[in-house]
């Protein structure tokens, strides 16, 4: 099955209420999809084919404010016009689920896939996570839910998947059935909705006497998330037998060198650290499942044995440190008493394409880095310099 | 905005800063400062024809069992609209001393 057709299949499972989406490449599948569910009437929802992503989230937000589980998906440009639209979804404690079908933002108009969409919405207060494959993005839309709706929590949480690299491609896949799902993903109970019978006003004007108590709040229940995310993988783990953390390594054990990945080129990377391996380098893998709230616990065991971290990035910090993923391991290491060298890359922008070549060349290059102690802040892999 | 003197901690804030109780406004008292001059409605000259109450931006006039609009100290601003909207002219703006 197609993994953009899983996903939708995946929402209906989850019984939407209200879907409110606008195509955009290479978003289009998920929703065009679900569009057809509700027409034939196998999906009782309703769907707001809306004007714009603005629109779109904005009615998503509505709907989850009345008590509907509400869904939207977008990528790139559509996410980037929803972005005043996110803060407010996370400050007015919307549980709403969003796909954001990952690619590469515009100058050039460029529909391949990177994570500058996503990276440019880090700082919105949604609970963020990415999938490595077709298998994830079904498993991780249905635990999605969950963690949103959960009373500790209430914040919109988001999905990446990769643009065509993943949303396009055909895996085998286990689409789970309506009652181990219903069994799994309980009735959504909002804490408080709009109700003309108890009248509240959500989304008030909130002057300097209370605004920084509301974020303090959005934090708080931020970074609770994760206590809650790993509740809610504990579950799945026991229904469908799938186990999921924040951080997963993929032979860590006597690696000297980690590669650090997100999202669908972790697959390939493991095909390099496979080969390395075989050619008898100490070379593992560790890749972000949980990207908001930042899992530092998690990470820091990960990597306890590490000597050099090759940080792959797929989006740019201009002008800063380095890429986003990059930044953030850096800041996180940088109260720890001994750290690995990081050699950060930047790499795959706008779907160049990473093959298992290119993961092994970072190996290298972050092995030889380390060894000088090169400073670096990062390098641009595969730039054409003449 | 919610009631103005409560200032919570932030675990008291309500979810996402909704306001739970309707029509709470009313206890936010905007015309705890104003310009330095107040509306001052000479009996007299009043036909009771409401524009003040009309124009008030801020819902300080209220009308009265006898037809004359009460200055409600609480949300007024000071700003003014209804002495100039008076057809009969019969509203000045004094000095808060006065």
């Amino acid at each position: 099955m197609e993994v953009s057709i899983a996903v939708s299949e995946a929402v209906k499972l989850a019984n939407v209420d209200v879907i409110s989406a606008y195509p955009i490449t290479p978003q289009t599948h998920i929703v065009e999809h679900l569009s057809e569910l509700v027409a034939d009437g196998e999906l009782k929802a309703a769907y707001i084919p809306v004007e714009s992503e603005h629109s779109a989230l904005s009615a998503a937000v509505g709907a989850a404010a009345v008590g509907a589980r509400a869904y939207t998906a977008t990528t790139s440009q559509g996410l980037a016009l929803m972005h005043e639209i996110m803060f407010i979804a996370s400050s007015m404690r919307i549980p709403l689920v969003m796909t954001v079908v990952n690619r590469a933002l515009s100058a050039p108009i460029n529909i391949w896939n990177d994570l500058s969409d996503i990276m440019a919405q880090r700082d919105c207060g949604w609970v963020q996570l990415f999938a490595i494959n077709g298998q994830e993005a079904v498993d991780l839309t249905l635990q999605a839910f969950k963690i949103a709706e959960d009373p500790r929590v209430l914040l919109p949480v988001v999905v990446n998947v990769d643009g065509f690299i993943l949303s396009h491609v055909i895996e085998p896949m286990e689409i789970p059935d309506q009652e181990t799902v219903d069994r799994f993903l309980p009735v959504f109970k909002p804490v408080i909705r709009l109700d003309p019978e108890q009248p509240v006003s959500m989304g008030i004007l909130g002057g300097p006497d209370v605004y920084t108590e509301v974020k303090k709040q959005v934090e708080e229940a931020l970074i609770g998330s994760q206590k809650v995310t790993a509740e809610v993988w504990k579950d799945f783990g026991n229904i469908f037998g799938r186990n999921y953390k924040p951080i997963e390594s993929y032979k860590t054990k006597g690696a000297e060198t980690l590669l650090v990945t997100m999202g669908s080129i972790t697959e390939t990377a493991m095909t390099a650290v496979d080969v390395l391996r075989e050619k008898g380098q100490k070379v593992g893998l560790i890749h972000i499942r949980l990207w908001r709230p930042f899992p530092f616990t998690e990470f820091f065991q990960a990597i306890r044995e590490a000597k050099v971290l090759a940080v792959v990035d797929r989006a740019l910090s201009p002008g800063g440190v380095g890429g986003p993923v990059g930044l953030e391991i850096k800041s996180a290491l940088f109260e720890q008493k001994e750290r690995p060298y990081i050699a950060e890359f930047v790499a795959g922008l706008g779907g160049r394409d990473l093959p298992v070549e290119v993961f092994a060349e970072m190996v290298d290059k972050a092995g030889s880095y380390a060894q000088k102690q090169k400073k670096m802040r990062y390098e641009m892999i595969g730039v054409r310099e003449k | 905005m919610a009631k103005v003197d409560a200032l919570h901690p932030w675990k008291e804030v309500p979810l996402g800063c909704a306001i739970l109780e309707p029509g709470n406004a009313r206890q936010f008292k905007t015309g705890d400062w104003r310009s330095k001059i107040r509306p001052v409605t000479d009996r007299e000259k009043c036909i009771k024809c409401g524009m003040c109450w009309i124009f008030c931006p801020d819902m300080s006039y209220n009308r009265r069992e006898d037809g004359y609009f009460d200055w409600n100290t609480d949300y007024c601003k000071g700003c003014g609209i209804c002495a100039r909207e008076c057809p009969k002219k019969a509203i000045q703006m004094i000095s808060e001393e006065e």
